[in-house]
C-alpha cells in the first residue's frame, strides 16, 4: 500500500523519531494521518500500518477499539465532535449535543445523506478550561452555545 | 552452566512486615515478597512475561509513598519498609475484589475452572462476602473462536496474560484486547476466529475460566480426575505433559505444575493431540489374513502363529527383515534389536531415520560435553538454528530460544530454506535456495559468530553424511565452545538410534557384528518375513508380514498378522528427546484388547522359547544402563519425572555412508506422521495441514 508522497515522507519522519525496537510507538499517528488521507480506517490499512510499525496486526486492531478518533467507516466531510464528558456536561454539553443531533438530522457516529457532516458524542478532549467544548474535524471551538454551533454548521455548509 | 557473564550486582535491605530481607538491587518487590513465603496475590503478573500493571491486586504498602503501590511493578531499593497486610492493603483488595466480581457471571458451578480458579481463590482468602454493586451486569455469549479455543468474556478479568504469552512466549500475537472500560474484551486476530497455532496456552494461563479448551470443556470437575505426569509421544521435544483422567479416558492435556524440562510449555500436540488414543479406529482385536481377508483372531492364537512363521522361516533358513518404530520406548527398541540379532539372526534392522546423530557423534569424537541440552538452549549466549523452521518443527525447543533472547538478550541466528518466525527477533536471518548453498551461508555469519562467547547449532536433516563433519570443523573454526544437536522428527526418533535399531550400528553405536539391509533394501529385496513394530513402513516385496500397531496402517492393512498395540500413553518404559534426554513414561490409560510391544515382543519370544531375557520394562532399563553407552543415567531423576541426558560414546563411529536415508518428514505443527491422521483435534483446526517456511509468519 502507498500513500501520497506528502504522507510517505511524514511517515518516514515518523518511524525514524522512535528508538530501534520502538517503531510501536508510531501506530497512532500513522492511523490517525492515513485515516485523513484515506477517509476511515481500512483493513488494508490496518496490515500496512502493522507492517511499518512491526508488531503483529492485532495490536493495531487494539488502538482503534481503543481510540473513538480512529474509524473504519468514512465520516463526513466534517467531523463534528462534542464533548458530554463531566466539564461540558455541567455546562450544558448534552443539550449541545442534542442540539447538533436535531440540527443535522443524525444520531452518534451517523453521517448525513448528503455527506456532509458526521456526528460524534465524545469524552473528554481536554478542554474543560473553554468547556462547553466542540471539535471539527483538528479545531477546537471553546464555550459553544446553540446558536454559535449554528453558526458553525451553517458556514461550513454554505459551498466554499 | 552456560550463562551470560553475571554483572556485578548491588543488593539492598528492605524490611517486609517488620522482617529485614536483603535482595539485589533492582528485583521486583512481588518476588522478594514470594522468596520470602510472603503471599502478595496477583493476576496479571507472571513470571517470565512484561509487566502489566492491570489488574491491582498485588496492592501494598509502602512508607514514604503516598498511595498503595502495585508491587509487581516496583523495584526494591535501600530501606524501603514494605507492609503487605496492613488494613489499608487488606481493604484494598477487598475493593479490588469486588470491581473483579462487578460484571463476573460467577457460574462457578459450570465453570471449567472451579476448584482451579485464581479469582475463586483469592475470593475465598481475600474478598468481601458481599457486593455494593447493584446494576444489572453486562453479559455477552461465549464465542468459538477455533475447534479448540473457546472465549466467554464476562469470565474475563483483563488480567493480559493470554495475550502475553501468545505474544511474548509463542511469537504468534493472536489475541489483543478490543474497546475499553465495561466494553473491554479479548479478541482473537481474524476477526471473529483465530488462526495461530492453537497451542491451548492462552487457555492455561488464564487465571479463570474465560478461555477454554474445545477438548475439555463441561467435560468434568477437576477435582475427578487423576493427574498423570508422562511424556508427550508426539515430536522429539519431549515435553512433559500432565494428562487428566478419569475412568480410563484421557480428557486433558497440560502442564500446569510446571514439573519437567518444559515448565508449563505445551504445543497443540501435546495438550490436545492425545486423542488419537481412543480414536474409532484403534485396533482392539489381533488380526490374521483367512483366504485373503483379515480376520479377528484371539491373542493366542495370533502370538502362535507368529511365533510358528518365526521358527519355521528359521528353520528353514529364510531371510528377515525388522523395522522398528519411533515411538516405542528405549526398552522395546532395545529388545527388539535383540530379538532380531540374537533371536532372528538377522542383521537386516532399521528404523524412520530423521536426522544423523551417527555422524554427529564420529564428527564429536574426542569431544566432551558438546551436545546440549533444552535448558542450555534457554541459558545459551547465541544459538544457531541450521535448515529447520523451528517454531513448527521443534516448537518447544523453539520456545527455549525466544524465552532465552527475551529474558538474556540471546542472539538466535538461523539459515533455512524459507522464512521462519526465529526471523522477527534474530540477531540474523539468512535463506538459501538449495542446500549447496548452505555453507556459503554459513561462511557469511562467521565472523559474528567468531565474536560470541558461545554457540548452541542445532540442525536438521539439511546436513547429513560428509557435511556434518563438515558443520563441526567449521563449529572448530570459530573458536569458541560450541555444543550441538542433531534434530531428529519423533518422541523417540534419538532412542531408536541410541538402541541400535540400525543395519550397522548396536545399542550404543558401537558396530553391529553383522551388517544387514536398511529399510529401503529390505522392502525391495523380497524377504521371508518382515517384521514391523510400530512404523507405517511399508511391506514392499516381502513375502509375509507381521506388524504390530495402534492403527489398521497402509502397511498394517497389507500385513499377514496384525497385532494391536498399546500407545506410549497407555505404557512405562523411557524415551529419549532430540537433546539425549531421557525421560519416563507412565501409564495413563488402558485399551482393552491391546498389549505393549514390549510384551507382545516377549510373548513371542516365549512361543519360540526363545531366551532374551525378562520383558518388563524394569528390567530392560537395568539391561540397558548397564550394557548401552551413556545410559547408565541416575534412576532417581528419571523415576521421579525428571530427564537426565545419556552420554552416548565419544569415539568413532562406524557410519554405514548412507545420508539419503536421512530424511525428516517435515511435519508442522498440526501433522505428526502416522499418529496425528489419528487426531481429530490437529485435523479439525484451519491450519491443518500448516506449511513450513510460510511467509505469515
Ligand atoms: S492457542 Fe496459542 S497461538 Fe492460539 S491464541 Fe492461544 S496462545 Fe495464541
Ligand atoms: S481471557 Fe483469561 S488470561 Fe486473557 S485477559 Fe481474560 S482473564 Fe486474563
Ligand atoms: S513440542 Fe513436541 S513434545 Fe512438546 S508438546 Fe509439542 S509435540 Fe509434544
Ligand atoms: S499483579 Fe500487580 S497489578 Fe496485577
Amino acid at each position: 500500500m502507498t500513500f501520497s508522497p506528502d504522507l510517505e515522507a511524514r511517515f518516514e519522519k515518523l518511524v525514524a523519531s522512535y528508538p530501534e525496537g520502538r517503531t510501536r510507538s508510531a501506530v497512532i499517528p500513522m492511523l490517525m494521518y492515513a485515516q485523513d488521507e484515506l477517509g476511515a480506517v481500512t483493513p488494508e490499512l490496518v496490515a500496512e500500518v502493522a507492517k511499518r510499525c512491526k508488531v503483529p496486526p492485532i495490536q493495531v486492531e487494539e488502538v482503534i477499539g481503543y481510540y473513538s478518533m480512529l474509524h473504519r467507516k468514512p465520516q463526513g466531510k466534517y467531523h463534528v465532535q462534542v464533548c458530554t464528558n463531566i466539564s461540558c456536561l455541567l455546562v450544558g454539553g448534552e443539550e449541545l449535543y442534542h442540539h447538533a443531533s436535531k440540527k443535522l438530522g443524525i444520531g452518534h457516529k451517523q453521517t448525513t445523506a448528503d455527506g456532509i457532516f458526521s456526528l460524534e458524542e465524545v469524552e473528554c478532549m481536554g478542554a474543560c478550561s473553554w468547556a462547553p467544548a466542540v471539535e471539527i474535524d483538528y479545531t477546537f471551538h471553546h464555550h459553544v452555545t446553540p446558536e454559535k454551533l449554528d453558526q458553525l454548521l451553517d458556514g461550513l455548509k454554505k459551498p466554499q | 552452566m552456560m550463562t551470560a557473564t553475571p554483572t556485578e550486582v548491588t543488593t539492598v535491605t528492605l524490611s517486609i512486615n517488620g522482617q529485614s530481607v536483603t535482595a539485589p538491587a533492582g528485583t521486583l518487590l512481588i518476588e522478594v515478597c514470594k522468596k520470602l513465603g510472603t503471599e502478595v496475590p496477583a493476576f496479571c503478573y507472571y513470571e517470565g512475561f512484561s509487566l502489566q500493571a492491570a489488574c491491582r491486586m498485588c496492592l501494598v504498602e509502602i512508607e514514604k509513598f503516598p498511595k498503595l503501590q502495585a508491587s509487581c511493578t516496583i523495584p526494591v531499593s535501600e530501606g524501603m519498609v514494605v507492609r503487605t497486610e496492613s488494613p489499608a492493603v487488606v481493604a484494598a483488595r477487598k475493593d479490588m475484589l469486588e470491581f473483579l466480581l462487578s460484571n463476573h457471571p460467577l457460574d462457578c458451578p459450570v465453570c471449567d475452572k472451579g476448584g482451579e480458579c485464581e479469582l475463586q481463590d483469592m475470593t475465598f482468602r481475600y474478598g468481601a462476602g458481599e457486593s455494593r454493586f447493584t446494576e444489572i451486569k453486562v453479559h455477552t455469549p461465549e464465542k468459538q473462536w477455533s475447534p479448540v479455543v473457546f472465549y466467554d468474556a464476562p469470565r474475563c478479568i483483563l488480567c493480559y496474560r493470554c495475550v502475553r504469552v501468545c505474544d511474548e512466549g509463542l511469537g504468534v500475537g493472536a489475541l489483543g484486547i478490543q474497546y475499553r472500560g465495561v466494553g473491554a474484551e479479548i479478541i482473537p486476530n481474524m476477526g471473529d476466529h483465530l488462526n495461530c497455532d492453537e497451542c491451548g496456552a492462552c487457555i492455561d494461563i488464564c487465571p479463570v475460566g474465560a478461555l477454554t479448551s474445545g477438548a475439555y470443556r463441561y467435560k468434568t470437575r477437576p477435582w475427578e480426575m487423576n493427574h498423570v505426569g508422562t511424556v508427550c509421544t508426539h515430536c522429539s521435544n519431549g515435553c512433559k505433559t500432565t494428562l487428566g483422567v478419569r475412568t480410563d479416558e484421557i480428557i486433558r492435556g497440560n502442564n500446569r505444575d510446571s514439573s519437567g524440562i518444559n515448565g508449563e510449555f505445551l504445543c497443540g500436540k501435546g495438550r490436545y493431540a492425545f486423542d488419537f488414543n481412543k480414536h474409532e479406529d484403534r485396533l482392539t482385536s489381533p488380526l490374521i489374513r483367512k483366504d485373503g481377508q483379515l480376520v479377528e483372531v484371539s491373542w493366542s492364537e495370533a502370538l502362535k502363529a507368529v511365533a510358528t512363521k518365526f521358527s519355521e522361516t528359521q528353520a528353514a533358513g529364510g531371510s528377515f527383515g525388522v523395522i522398528g518404530g519411533v515411538h516405542s520406548t528405549n526398552e522395546e527398541n532395545y529388545f527388539l534389536q535383540k530379538f532380531a540379532r540374537q533371536g532372528l539372526k538377522t542383521a537386516n534392522l532399521d528404523h524412520q531415520r530423521t536426522g544423523d546423530v551417527p555422524a554427529l557423534l564420529d564428527a564429536l569424537s574426542g569431544k566432551s560435553d558438546v551436545l546440549a541440552t533444552t535448558d542450555d538452549l534457554y541459558n545459551t549466549a547465541a544459538a544457531l538454528v541450521i535448515g529447520s523452521d523451528l517454531a513448527q518443527q521443534h516448537p518447544f525447543l523453539a520456545y527455549q530460544l525466544r524465552a532465552n533472547g527475551r529474558h538474556h538478550n540471546a542472539r538466535v541466528y538461523t539459515v533455512t530454506p524459507g522464512k521462519v518466525r526465529e526471523a522477527d527477533y534474530a540477531a540474523a536471518s539468512l535463506t538459501y535456495g538449495s542446500t549447496s548453498e548452505l555453507f556459503g551461508k554459513l561462511d557469511e555469519l562467521r565472523d559474528r559468530l567468531k565474536a560470541e562467547p558461545e554457540l548452541v547449532i542445532l540442525f536438521s536433516d539439511a546436513i547429513k553424511g560428509a557435511d556434518v563433519a563438515k558443520l563441526v570443523a567449521y563449529g572448530d573454526s570459530l573458536g569458541i565452545t560450541v555444543k550441538y544437536v542433531a534434530l531428529v522428527d519423533y518422541s523417540n526418533s534419538r532412542g531408536a538410534l541410541d538402541m541400535g535399531l540400525l543395519p550397522t550400528l548396536g545399542p550404543g553405536y558401537h558396530a553391529a557384528p553383522v551388517n544387514g539391509l536398511a529399510a529401503p533394501d529390505m522392502l525391495a529385496a523380497g524377504l521371508d518375513v518382515l517384521w514391523v513394530v510400530g512404523a507405517d513402513s511399508g511391506k514392499g516385496n516381502a513375502k509375509f508380514t507381521v506388524v504390530q500397531d495402534m492403527f489398521l496402517t497402509p502397511t498394517a492393512a497389507a500385513a499377514d498378522i496384525v497385532l494391536p498395540s498399546a500407545s506410549a500413553y497407555e505404557k512405562s518404559g523411557t524415551v529419549t528427546n532430540v537433546c539425549g534426554q531421557v525421560q519416563k513414561l507412565k501409564p495413563a490409560v488402558r485399551t482393552m484388547g491391546t498389549k505393549p510391544d514390549l510384551e507382545i515382543m516377549g510373548l513371542i519370544a516365549r512361543e519360540m522359547g526363545l531366551n532374551l531375557g525378562i520383558w518388563t520394562h524394569d528390567h530392560v532399563l537395568t539391561e540397558i544402563r548397564s550394557g548401552v553407552a551413556g545410559y547408565n543415567v541416575p534412576l532417581p531423576i528419571i523415576q521421579t519425572g525428571g530427564a537426565a541426558q545419556a552420554q552416548p560414546v565419544n569415539g568413532r563411529v562406524p557410519l554405514d555412508g548412507r545420508p539419503e536415508l536421512v530424511q525428516s518428514a517435515q511435519d508442522t505443527l498440526f501433522t505428526s506422521g502416522t499418529l496425528g491422521r489419528y487426531s481429530k483435534a490437529l485435523t479439525s483446526v484451519i491450519e491443518y495441514p500448516g506449511k513450513l517456511y510460510s511467509d505469515n509468519q
